[in-house]
Parts: structure tokens; sequence; C-alpha cells
């Protein structure tokens, strides 16, 4: 019940710290440079081009949008939730709720699902909208969307548990340089372990899959956009980049990433439990 | 059963020991003033009553229950001393939020929050954000959140500090309010005047510990330092003046006795002693010690020593 509270309390000030409209806006716009270069990018394939390459730049153009999607997404679910326990113990704010007869992961737990919540309301807007906007110009459909999507989503689910937990003992910005960092160096990880697949140094591989432990969060992109273009995958039009997956994550990481937003989220109920304020 | 009861309360943040060996009893329905210089532990100790901050030693009950009992906290209402809560919500909001927390049903949150706005002289701002707040506002919505439960007992951190005089004759009435409800009150505060003004009973700690509670309400249980000076102030009548009060003491100067005695009512019987005794009186002086005199007397020995 106070979970409830607490998470419509979350979205309330997500509301009224103009978050929500800003986002809004600017995710809008976001959509709207994406329309606008994806329509004069046809316009041009659609003179010189075969249905063939049409449909592969098409998709790779999708995929760069999306791509960029799951970065903002990860970015943004730190910054906007960085400050929300840190800062509340903080400003002492916490203090008089915790003095209420409700239980402190409640307060951890309700926060956390009021993020999860605007992140997969945000998510569905962009990569929606991206999916969308390509299909009624150009035709050209997306592969297991939903599964796809879930695996954007789980990614944001990562790095929200990282500073879900991080908030519960670390100053605000302390916080975000963990999470951040954690993140460059799972993005880092992933790079190498790309090139080292290119010229199949096993050495590279395995600091990428090491990397991907630490932050199982890079690695479950290449998961989804090899659910999303399953054939661009083993394409050999497009050269190296970060929509072309030549290190296949295992499927075992999906459960990997899964279980380890889990063990952090319950560490993070279980943490501020036991902290002094 | 007592509102609160500590016995050998500690608290050790590594090698620093915040709160040394507090032990503290207040009464159900007591005004109860908690006193001390800066760093003597107040905050910390406020902190592990109210559950934010664990002992490391030591135990304590509030309400009859022990230290932590979350359906215990439905019945406390607690006021902090940092009180900065989320500035985008409505005053409205706010109270009804920390009624919803408080576990009260909407028809009773609705009726208590236009009442609890008025009481606290809000009554014309309840739609208005509490980033717009003065300081002294902010206290009051705050001391109106503290008492949305209809608690058994209240915590108040320094209620009066952000307050003008109006602000703080506001608090003083509240305070008299909750004592004529039967309702404990635990007042944290620098003013002495107001604890003075306010509280049945006062006690002090310095570096952790519970130093001395004192009474503090008029009537005969008020502690009173009386001087007199007799025609023989010899060994026998020292120790005679012994069973009426404590601190015996003769300046051999100026002839004159005091001591303490536990209240006015002692006096005459102290006179009709006297003259059984075949004393010649000259004087006889009570005088009612300040709370600023007693912290001083009472903190400032313990600070020497």
């Amino acid at each position: 019940m106070a979970t409830f509270i607490f998470a419509q309390l979350t979205i309330r000030e997500a509301q009224r710290r103009r978050i929500l409209w800003v986002a809004l806006l600017m995710g809008i716009g976001f959509l709207t440079v994406f329309g606008v270069g994806f329509h004069y990018v046809m316009l041009e394939l659609e003179m010189f081009s075969d249905g063939g390459t049409m449909n592969t730049a098409a998709g790779g153009l999708l995929a760069i949008g999306l791509y960029a999607t799951s970065l903002l997404v990860t970015v943004m679910t730190v910054l906007v939730s960085v400050t929300t326990i840190s800062g509340e113990i903080d400003t002492h704010t916490i203090e008089t709720l915790l003095t209420k007869p409700v239980r402190r992961w409640e307060v951890v737990l309700g926060k956390w699902l009021a993020f999860m919540l605007l992140l997969a309301l945000y998510l569905l807007l962009l990569a929606g909208g991206l999916m969308l906007f390509v299909y009624l110009r150009s035709g050209i459909t997306l592969q297991n969307v939903p599964a796809g999507l879930g695996l954007m989503l789980l990614q944001g689910l990562i790095v929200l548990s990282v500073t879900i937990l991080g908030g519960t003992r670390l100053s605000t910005l302390a916080n975000g340089v963990l999470a951040f960092m954690l993140f460059g160096i799972a993005f880092l990880g992933s790079w190498i372990e790309q090139i080292g697949a290119l010229f199949q140094n096993e050495t590279a591989v395995d600091i990428g899959i090491i990397t991907s432990l630490l932050l199982p969060n890079e690695v479950l992109w290449r998961r989804a956009v090899t659910l999303f273009l399953p054939e661009m995958a083993d394409s050999p039009v497009m050269s190296a980049g970060p929509f072309v997956v030549i290190s296949q994550p295992s499927p075992a990481m999906v459960w990997y990433a899964l279980f380890y937003t889990a063990v952090l989220l319950l560490l993070a109920l279980f943490s501020f439990s036991r902290r002094d304020l | 059963m007592l509102a609160i009861e500590t016995t050998h309360l500690r608290k050790e943040f590594g090698s620093k020991v915040a709160v040394a060996d507090l032990n503290l009893e207040v009464a159900r329905g007591e005004v109860f003033g908690f006193l001390g210089p800066n760093g003597a532990g107040k905050t910390t100790a406020v902190k592990m009553l109210l559950g934010l901050t664990a002992p490391t030693a030591g135990e304590a009950t509030l309400l009859g229950a022990p230290l932590g009992d979350r359906p215990t906290r439905a019945r406390i209402g607690f006021l902090p001393e940092h009180f900065r809560f989320h500035e985008w919500l409505r005053a409205a909001e706010f109270l009804d939020l920390h009624g919803r927390l408080y576990g009260l049903p909407g028809a009773r949150r609705r009726a208590a929050i236009p009442d609890l706005l008025a009481l606290v002289g809000l009554a014309d701002r309840a739609e208005t954000q509490l980033k717009a707040f003065s300081k002294g506002m902010l206290q009051r919505i705050g001391l109106a959140q503290a008492l949305l439960n209809d608690p058994e007992l209240v915590f108040l951190d320094e209620p009066t500090s952000g307050l003008d005089p109006l602000g703080r004759r506001l608090v003083r009435d509240i305070i008299t309010y909750l004592r004529e409800e039967g309702t404990a009150v635990f007042l944290n505060s620098h003013l002495l005047s107001e604890v003075e003004r306010t509280c049945d009973r006062v006690t002090f700690i310095r570096r952790g510990r519970t130093l001395e509670t004192i009474a503090l309400r008029d009537g005969p249980e008020t502690a009173v330092r009386l001087t007199l000076r007799v025609g023989r102030p010899d060994a026998a009548l020292l120790q005679g003046l012994a069973q009426f009060g404590e601190h015996v003491l003769l300046d051999r100067g100026s002839g004159a006795i005091t001591l303490t005695i536990a209240g006015e009512e002692t006096i005459p019987r102290l006179a009709r002693w006297l003259h059984e005794q075949e004393q010649n009186l000259y004087t006889l002086s009570p005088q009612r010690l300040s709370l600023e005199d007693r912290f001083l007397q009472i903190v400032g020995e313990e600070s020497e020593g």
C-alpha cells in the first residue's frame, strides 16, 4: 500500500518538476529529426537503388535511431533517478516519511516501480515512434518487436537498479559517477569484444564478456538488434557498427541481466532498511 | 505506562560516541523538555527514539512498544529540526500525503486537513505550493503534519527556531492544547524561556549523558533556593536543617545559610522549627531559580569537571 503511495509521489514529482513535459517535448524533437532525415534519405534511395538495398539501408537507419534511443534511455534513467534517495536523505525530507508507519523498503520499491513505468512509457514513445514512422514511410517492419523492446527496457532497469542501490549509501554525485563509469566500462568492453571478434582475438572477446557481467547493459542492445533485424546481423553490406553484431551475446546473458537487476534491487531494499539516517 | 522510557541507550559512530548513556522517563500527557549544549547528542537521541538510527546498546520503549515498532509510529507525531518537505506539493496535498502515510482513511483526512490548516494559521494557503512558503510557514505546516493522526506522543525538534514572536505564541498555544488533550510532548529546544513557559519537566544532557531532571511547573514540587540568617549558625543547626532540604551551605563570612528545598510549603514548617530551636531569625528569603540559572548550574558544573 505504502509502496503505491511512494510510486505515485515519484510520478507526481516528475510531473511537477516538468521532467515529463520537457522529456515529451524533446522526444517529439528527436522523432522529428529522425523523420525528416529518414524521408530525405529514402527519396534519394528511391531514385537510385533496388528494393533490397533500400530495405537494408532503411533497416540500418532505423537501427541507428533505436541505438540512439537505447543510449538516451540509459543516460536519462541515471539522471532522473540518481538523486531520488540520496537527495531526500541530504535534505532530511526522508525523515518525516520514515517516521510514519511504513516499511523502509516500501519507499525504495515504490520509487523503483515509478521509474520503471516512466522508463517504459518513454521507451515506447521513442522506439514506437521511430518504428511507426519507418513503417508509414517505407513499409518496413522489424521482427520480434515486443521481445526486443523488452530487452531495451531491461537495459534501463539495470542502470536504474544500480543508481537506486547506490543512492541508499552514496552521495548523489558519487552515485552518478559510479553509474556512468560502470556504463562507460561496459560500453568500452562491448566494443573491444566486437573488434576482438572481428580479428578472432579470444582475449578481447573475454574482456568484453567480463565487462558485460559488470553491467549487462550494452550486451542487451546487441541481443535486441539481432532480434529486430536477424538478417542484418549476418549481412555483409554494412561495416562494423553498433547495429551490426559480430560477437553474438549468448541467450544466457539475458537471464543474467534479469538476475542482476533483481539482486541489485533486493540489495537496495535491504541496504536502505539497515542504514542510519 | 510511560510515553518514553530509555535505559542506558547508547550510540557510537565508529569510535565517536554520540550518545553515551541516556536514561529518560517521560509520562503520558507530560510536556517534557530536552536540553543540552550543541553537540550534546540531542539530535542523535531523538533519531534513535524515532527509529531513524539504530542504537548501539541499551533499551527503550515508546508508548510501551520497543523502538522501531511500526504500528506504534501511527500514534506518534514528529516535526524534525531540518524540516525540508517536498516543495512541489501544495499545502493541502502535503498534509494529505502524510495522512495517507499514517494510514488515515480518506474521510478522516478530508475532515482533519482544513482544521489543521486553520490551527496553524494557513487556512488560506491550502492550494499554495510549499516552495512559495517562508521558513516560518514551512514550520507551521510541518507542525500540522505532526498532528494529523491525533498522536499520543509528539516530538518537536526546535519548533520555534524559525518563527517570529507571533509564531512562537502559536506553538506555545498548540503545546498547551496538546497538554489539555493528554498528548505527551517531547520538546527539543534551545530557547530556554520557551521551554520554561511550556514544559512540565526538563532533563539536561551533556556529552550524551542525562545529568539531571527537574520539575518546572508551579506548585509544591518546584524547587526553591532559600537564604536565611539566624542568631547561632552552629553545626547542630546545619544538621537539623538537612531534614528540610539539600545542599545546606554556610557562608562563614556573612553567616548566611543557603539550602534548596523541594517546594514552598516547606518554608512555614522550617520557620516554626527555627522558632522551636529558639533561634532568632533575621532573614528568610526564597528564590526560584530560572531555567537559565539551572542550565548553567547543571551543564556548567559538568563542563568544568
